[in-house]
């Protein structure tokens, strides 16, 4: 009891004393932080060239929407509406009056400011602290008026930076596998999408199977496995240029990539005689490397962020487990131990959790344990999902999850969901069309 | 409670346990199935007369059963009758695994097909093999013997 009450004043002192605003992502967030975000002031000559050219009423305001959703959506805070707003928007971003935002119980408020300068959009943006009455951020920056809702990202991973101490997680994209058709003939494309759903592009017309892609940590590269011409092969993918070409020159089934952490390597899994091994290629100078070698199915292998480490998926015990050892297959250990099996562990953009998907029971679990195993941690339970992705921060996870049919066999679906590290804030990511096999990219800007 | 109330708890849920897992070791032919494996003749199709297409595995399984290994033989016959027909070997899982891992099993299983082939003298170089993992199913169905359909290996003519 006592220990439970030290806890409680430890978390609430800092704010007390130092009237410091900080938001707590380490634990399940009930308490989402009441924000205002009032929209961004606009004159009347930007508006109207803002419209000419985007075709939009208020580019303030839809920029403001923009960093609404994304606060809403992290579950960390609690956009206020906008009816109870006192005070203008102009007005509030040269001296906001505290009291009025104090009144509606909002503890952070953003303002900004919106301009046409030179065919470009100039954005300022403030963040303020309402109970202390000052001004905690302040930013301001120029870009093509095209990148609109890339604005709107930018301010709320700044937001989100200087409330939490970490970095954010919204100015990026998620490229995954568009299904469509019927469950037995599925037709797969790649698409690719901002991370809050918006600008979704689809990458590949569906002429083939395309499975598992996943972004390049360091650029804007993907490697998928594509089924062209019947023959199922890694590929690499320049999504600005749309340049494809085949990863290595291998006599059978290529799969399961993933970059390493500096982009230079592609780490997969080639199968022959029905085993499948893990192995390397050097982008730069094509070399092919062995990491293991044994009978047993190896796949699913992720790097360490320093890339001294790989976890992997092996059912050399019997069943599949996840399995590390160091990036020159040296070292072998396993680390899943608990009931059930265990796949396509992924190692944090942080190095201090591998994420990965159990089924046990009938059930399917996205979870996360320590790298040595330890602090096993069930997140979300499932009829079947898997294949988690970290965001660049290490904070969320985007996996799939498919739907069970009903007895006619119909009904199937498949959809991309998120979920806090916490096991909080689990969310739909809405797609156009049934979605699977998400990759989420590091931040565009830094 | 006291101790022995706990023992005694502790043992009937250890009995319950033994029970629960005999049944579940237990091969229960239903008709379409020997233990999870499919034995029925829906969705089957033939190479000729009297000589099915598919092989079925049971779960998380790459070897043969008998009943496979008598399909794979008739295949053999037929092949080594048919020496120009090439064939494609067509591996896939159920949908309870994770993908990348099926594709493995998928190939695991079209390999196994493939050895059964060579002892019966067929040349590696006309069988090739191509994983689906669970991409291909034929029974859209979320139920063991819609599962059980769908791990198989199918032989396909290439030419």
């Amino acid at each position: 009891m006592i220990l439970r009450y030290l806890t409680i004043l430890l978390i609430l002192l800092p704010i007390k004393v130092f009237a410091v605003i900080e938001v707590d992502i380490t634990r399940g967030n009930l308490n989402p932080l009441p924000i205002a975000v009032s929209p961004l002031s606009i004159d009347e000559e930007s508006r109207k060239s803002f419209k000419k050219v985007l075709n939009k009423e208020n580019i303030g305001s839809e920029i403001s929407i923009v960093v609404e959703n994304n606060l809403k959506q992290s579950g960390l805070f609690n956009p206020l509406n906008k009816d109870a707003f006192l005070q203008n928007p102009d007005i509030a971003n040269l001296k906001p009056r505290f009291e009025d935002w104090n009144l509606i119980k909002a503890q952070v408020l953003i303002t900004g400011k919106v301009s046409f300068v030179d065919e470009n959009l100039r954005v300022e943006f403030r963040l303020w602290d309402v109970l202390a009455g000052k001004e905690m951020k302040a930013l301001a920056f120029t870009t093509v008026p095209s990148n609109w809702r890339r604005v709107g990202h930018i301010i709320t991973d700044k937001v989100y930076e200087t409330l939490t101490g970490e970095k954010g997680y919204f100015d990026t994209r998620i490229i995954y596998v568009a299904e469509e058709g019927p469950k037995t003939k599925r037709i797969k494309k790649l698409a690719i999408m901002d991370q809050d759903g918006f600008n979704n592009k689809f990458l590949t017309l569906g002429n083939e199977l395309v499975l598992t892609p996943r972004f390049n940590p360091t650029n804007q590269m993907v490697t998928y496995l594509s089924y062209f011409r019947n023959l199922p092969r890694v590929y690499l993918l320049d999504i600005e240029t749309g340049l494809q070409e085949v990863v290595g020159d291998f006599p059978g089934m290529t799969f399961a990539p993933r970059f390493s952490p500096d982009g230079k390597k592609i780490i997969m899994s080639f199968a022959e005689g029905g085993n499948s091994d893990i192995y390397t290629m050097d982008l730069e100078n094509r070399i092919v490397e062995r990491i293991t070698n044994h009978p047993s199915i190896d796949t699913s292998p992720s790097y360490s962020p320093d890339g001294k480490y790989i976890c992997f998926n092996s059912d050399r015990s019997g069943y599949q487990q996840i399995y590390i050892m160091k990036s020159n297959g040296k070292n072998v250990k396993r680390i899943s131990f608990g009931n059930g099996l265990y796949g396509t562990p992924v190692w944090s953009p942080r190095g201090d959790l591998i994420a990965f998907t159990k089924l046990h029971k009938g059930k399917f679990y996205i979870g996360v344990m320590r790298t040595d195993g330890t602090g096993e941690r069930l997140l979300t339970e499932n009829y079947y999902q898997e294949a988690p992705s970290w965001s660049p921060n290490g904070r969320v996870l985007i996996f799939y999850r498919e739907t069970k049919t009903d007895s006619k066999g119909e009904g199937f679906s498949a959809k991309l969901w998120s979920i806090d590290l916490t096991g909080y804030n689990e969310r739909l990511v809405e797609t156009e069309t049934d979605a699977s096999d998400p990759s989420w990219s590091s931040l565009l800007s830094n | 409670m006291n101790l022995s109330k706990i023992l005694k708890n502790g043992f009937m849920v250890l009995a319950a346990c033994l029970v629960l897992t005999a049944c579940a070791v237990q091969k229960k032919s239903t008709g379409q199935m020997q233990g999870d494996v499919y034995t029925g003749k829906d969705s089957v199709e033939y190479l000729a007369s009297g000589v099915p297409d598919r092989v079925f595995f049971a779960t998380n399984e790459t070897v043969l059963t008998t009943a496979s290994r008598d399909t794979l033989r008739k295949q053999a016959a037929w092949l080594r009758k048919n020496s120009k027909v090439n064939v494609v070997l067509e591996g896939h899982a159920d949908e309870r695994g994770t993908r990348e891992y099926n594709l493995a099993l998928g190939e695991r299983r079209a390999n196994s097909a493939k050895d059964y082939l060579m002892t019966y003298g067929i040349s590696s170089s006309r069988i090739s093999v191509l994983s689906y993992g669970k991409e291909r199913p034929v029974d859209s169905g979320s139920n063991p013997l819609a599962w059980s359909k769908n791990r198989r290996s199918v032989t396909v003519k290439a030419n």
